[in-house]
């Protein structure tokens, strides 16, 4: 089962991580205190380009029957399309721009380029998702409803089709999350999810603006734009038909590879019940996953390159997650915890793995919730001893006692490691349990090879004897029947 | 296009056109408003305005937005600013109201109020050749960063946005027959706007203004003043110095303006001057002749807790500099829009409409025309938000 204590997976005291918890908080003080002009140009530049770049591209598609005015306007709608998405639209409705004060470039009043509304997504996304981040049953963004992303969650039948539905919620990205948001929208508020379609059905608040917003997104790219273009009016739907599709799998893979590649954590409701403001950015650390981009890229994914950054200061600027990120970089090394990262392309595959994967029973599965790529907790360490660790007396023990007994007890004698006198936590755990499963695994394998030779022994010896006895036995056969 | 067929009319289309703008800009009505409600289809969600303001900033009605075309000295540390207001500026103000102005500095948008100083609609003025301007008139105070900042460096041409005149300090139309303007140091801003406008209209009444400022060369429009009194024959400005005559005392009043008892009065200026006259009019019986406008006072917010008032809700709390205004607002029995209540998703985020706030995170301020989340903010002294 997912993490029940970040104390004892993260092998960090309480005081350890509510130090952490005020390094964090100093993070991000300094950052707030030192947002000024510069980074006020930044993003009106950003919401400039995107408009000019939106411009361009609609205008080139005019001449859109032409096939490099369709590649060209295409892409320039693509491109403006993911801007709008990533680095305004989520952005700025996380409140990150708010400090400006300026009305129109705030979190209470922009509208987002997408089929659902800004309101509806802020609530689901900003509010359920930042604040449940990875914790099971309570974070809707752990595999949007339709996936299962962990074994903690029971497989059913229908997670056959896991792959097939990867592919349409990755194209149809956009209607995904807009359903999604208008689910937890009306969860929220309390109405039934029941049919959501118009016309008399189901009238309420989160359904109109629902159908209202996805009609006009709709008329824009599908009716109205084409019907301007005229006799490219078939072009041009293609265009933005395309250009949306890019942006969906833009934004999708951009979405996967920040929760669910290895090394990004679940959690259980237990820890969430009693945590503390430091073990809130621990999990959001732990929950998260980054993946290497230079300037060009971390721009594109609205710098969500940087998602442990982001969860951990979900309203701090995006432009300043670079600077931010080598902080954290710094407190993840002092306090010897992992800073899960990778190439996109490995990031996407690790996550790609894990949901087909996680299509098949577990029966088929070798590892459990414990100890899997995609989820381990606590007990991961049970059963193991690791050189700088006391050893952990199985999971036995663990049925017993609660894991912070067990840390109570063992606090003293870890932490630091008694050589280099540095932290020992969760990398240095995670690393020599790797090390120290592996020679269980090696250890156990060879106990089995010797079981088998001894088995095979025996099998041998009793062969020859039964051979020799039916040698034996087929003499006195033969000298029964010669005397017969 | 016929008028009327078969339920279809041209203002039904009309407004089906103008809806995007309708619910998208908070600015006033503008004549171009078919023409943007139509071009919004294709810019949804955005307004042509967003488009529109990357070429010319006053080209959009999404929020009211001007240009400052000129900083006009009146006195070492008062300036007019005249203003060209953008799409949606409504020019039927009454004179005496005030209206909210949005500065820039370092990245971050500012907000105050300063009375309009010009007539309402004086695009007729020979002057101004027709041009749509408004002015208002702003006075360094020595606590006050914004207004100094204005004062000592605004460039002509900076862009600045602007909140919908109001207030209920205003000269009603047709004037009153005895008018009696008592007023100090910067109080005089309004009261500017009420005299240009009895004089643009050509009925200034009998009309009696008491002015204090330290020293002569502290007078704002102190030329304006004595012209007017000279080419009107019914407007009397008398002007006290309290750098050599101390202040005005309300004492004197019988002396310099016998029938005081049968004017109407608009005063304007520092607190204790106005409580005073409160006390003395009350005294009079005549509390009902007296209209007073209170400037906001500058308070640094050192303040802890304070009266918060829930506007809308109609509500208001007593509360400590620990509690937040989300958790005095449920106190109270508002419904105080929320969600994670540690700050991280703007669920609960109100605007500020007087007073200061404190931010528990950073300690950072916030005042009159920010927006802030209450989850996180506490009072720092008496305070209002819009919920
Ligand atoms: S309730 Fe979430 S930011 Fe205030």
């Amino acid at each position: 089962m997912a993490i029940t204590d970040i104390k004892a997976f993260a092998h960090l005291s309480a005081a350890d991580i509510e130090s952490l918890g005020h390094e964090l908080d100093t993070i991000r003080r300094d950052v707030e205190s030192s947002l000024g002009a510069k980074d006020a140009k930044y993003i009106r530049r950003t919401i400039a380009a995107q408009r000019i770049i939106e411009a361009a591209g609609r205008a080139t598609l005019f001449a859109s029957k032409k096939r490099w005015a369709w590649l060209t306007g295409t892409a320039l709608l693509s491109v403006a399309k993911i801007i709008e998405n990533m680095e305004l639209g989520h952005n700025i409705s996380h409140g990150q721009w708010d400090w400006m004060n300026d009305p129109e470039i705030h979190s209470t009043t922009w509208e987002w380029d997408m089929t659902g509304t800004s309101g509806q997504w802020k609530a689901a996304h900003n509010y359920s998702h930042h604040m449940y981040t990875n914790i099971l049953d309570m974070d809707d963004d752990l595999g949007f409803g339709i996936l299962r992303m962990t074994r903690d969650e029971e497989w059913k039948p229908i997670n056959l089709v896991q792959p097939v539905a990867n592919l349409f919620l990755a194209a149809l990205f956009e209607w995904g999350i807009a359903l999604h948001d208008l689910s937890a929208q009306k969860e929220q508020m309390g109405i039934p999810p029941t049919s959501f379609f118009p016309p008399r059905h189901v009238v309420n608040e989160p359904n109109k603006a629902f159908w209202r917003k996805a009609g006009k997104q709709a008329a824009k790219d599908f009716v109205i734009y084409p019907a301007l273009t005229g006799p490219a009016w078939k072009s041009t739907l293609k265009a933005n038909a395309t250009a949306n599709l890019i942006r969906n799998l833009w934004a999708y893979a951009v979405i996967f590879c920040g929760h669910f590649p290895d090394g990004a954590e679940k959690f259980t409701e237990e820890q969430f019940e009693n945590e503390t403001q430091g073990e809130w950015y621990l999990r959001q650390m732990l929950g998260s996953a980054n993946f290497k981009a230079g300037p060009a890229m971390g721009f594109m994914s609205g710098n969500l390159s940087y998602q442990i950054e982001h969860h951990l200061f979900p309203d701090l600027p995006s432009n300043r997650y670079p600077e931010v990120s080598v902080k954290v970089r710094e407190l993840c090394d002092k306090y010897d915890l992992p800073y899960t990262t990778g190439s996109l392309g490995k990031q996407y595959l690790l996550a790609f793995r894990t949901i087909h994967k996680l299509a098949l029973p577990d029966q088929w599965l070798k590892r459990t919730s414990d100890d899997a790529p995609e989820t381990s907790s606590e007990r991961k360490f049970a059963g193991i001893s690791l050189p700088s660790m006391p050893t952990w007396n199985g999971s036995e023990w663990l049925a017993e006692h609660s894991a912070s007994d067990w840390l109570a007890e063992h606090q003293p004698h870890w932490g630091l490691d008694p050589e280099t006198g540095e932290r020992r936590g969760l990398r240095s755990a995670m690393q020599e349990a790797k090390v120290a499963l592996k020679e269980k695994a090696a250890h156990e394998k060879q106990v089995l090879r010797e079981a088998k030779a001894t088995l095979q022994e025996k099998a041998r010896t009793e062969t020859a004897l039964l051979t020799e006895k039916a040698q034996r036995g087929g003499w006195l056969s033969r000298k029964l029947r010669r005397n017969g | 296009m016929a008028s009327k067929s078969g339920g279809f009319s041209v203002r039904g289309l009309r407004e089906w056109l103008e809806a995007p703008v309708a619910e998208g800009g908070t600015a006033g009505r503008t004549p171009l408003d078919t023409l943007r409600g139509a071009a919004a289809r294709i810019t949804t969600p955005l307004l042509p305005d967003d488009y529109a303001h990357l070429i010319n900033p006053l080209w959009s009605a999404r929020e009211l937005r001007g240009r400052i075309v000129e900083v006009r000295k009146e006195t070492a540390d008062a300036a007019t600013l005249v203003i060209k207001p953008g799409w949606g500026f409504d020019f039927k103000f009454q004179p005496g109201q005030y209206i909210g102005i949005g500065v820039l500095v370092d990245g971050r948008w500012h907000w105050r109020s300063y009375s309009l100083t010009c007539p309402p609609d004086w695009s007729g003025d020979p002057q101004h050749k027709g041009k749509r301007l408004i002015s208002i008139a702003v006075k360094a105070m020595p606590e006050g960063f914004l207004s100094s900042h204005i004062v000592s460096g605004v460039p002509a041409g900076t862009i600045v946005r602007l909140a919908a005149p109001q207030g209920g300090f205003v000269l009603p139309d047709p004037a009153p027959d005895k008018v009696l303007f008592v007023t100090a140091g910067s109080g005089i801003t309004p009261v500017m706007a009420m005299l240009r406008t009895l004089d643009r209209r050509d009925t200034v009444p009998d009309v009696l203004h008491i002015h204090s400022a330290r020293t002569p060369d502290d007078i704002m429009f102190g030329e304006e003043l004595r012209e007017l009194h000279e080419r009107r024959p019914g407007f009397t400005a008398h002007l006290h110095l309290t750098g050599e005559q101390g202040k005005f005392a309300l004492a004197d009043l019988d002396e310099v303006c016998p029938d005081w008892r049968a004017r109407e009065v608009w005063a304007c200026g520092p607190l204790p001057m106005l409580d005073e006259i409160e006390k003395h009019w009350a005294a009079a019986g005549l509390a009902d002749k007296l209209h007073v406008e209170r400037f906001e006072i500058e308070r640094n917010a050192t303040a802890e807790g304070g009266t918060v008032t829930f506007a809308k809700a109609g509500r208001s709390a007593e509360v400590d500099g620990a509690t937040t205004l989300l958790q005095a607002g449920e106190g109270a029995g508002v419904r105080m829009p929320f969600g994670c209540r540690m700050g991280i998703c703007q669920t609960c985020v109100v605007t500020l409409t007087e007073g200061h706030t404190r931010d528990l995170r950073n300690g950072k301020e916030h005042r009159a025309g920010d927006k802030i989340q209450t989850c996180i903010s506490v009072a720092a002294g008496d305070c209002t938000v819009e919920v």
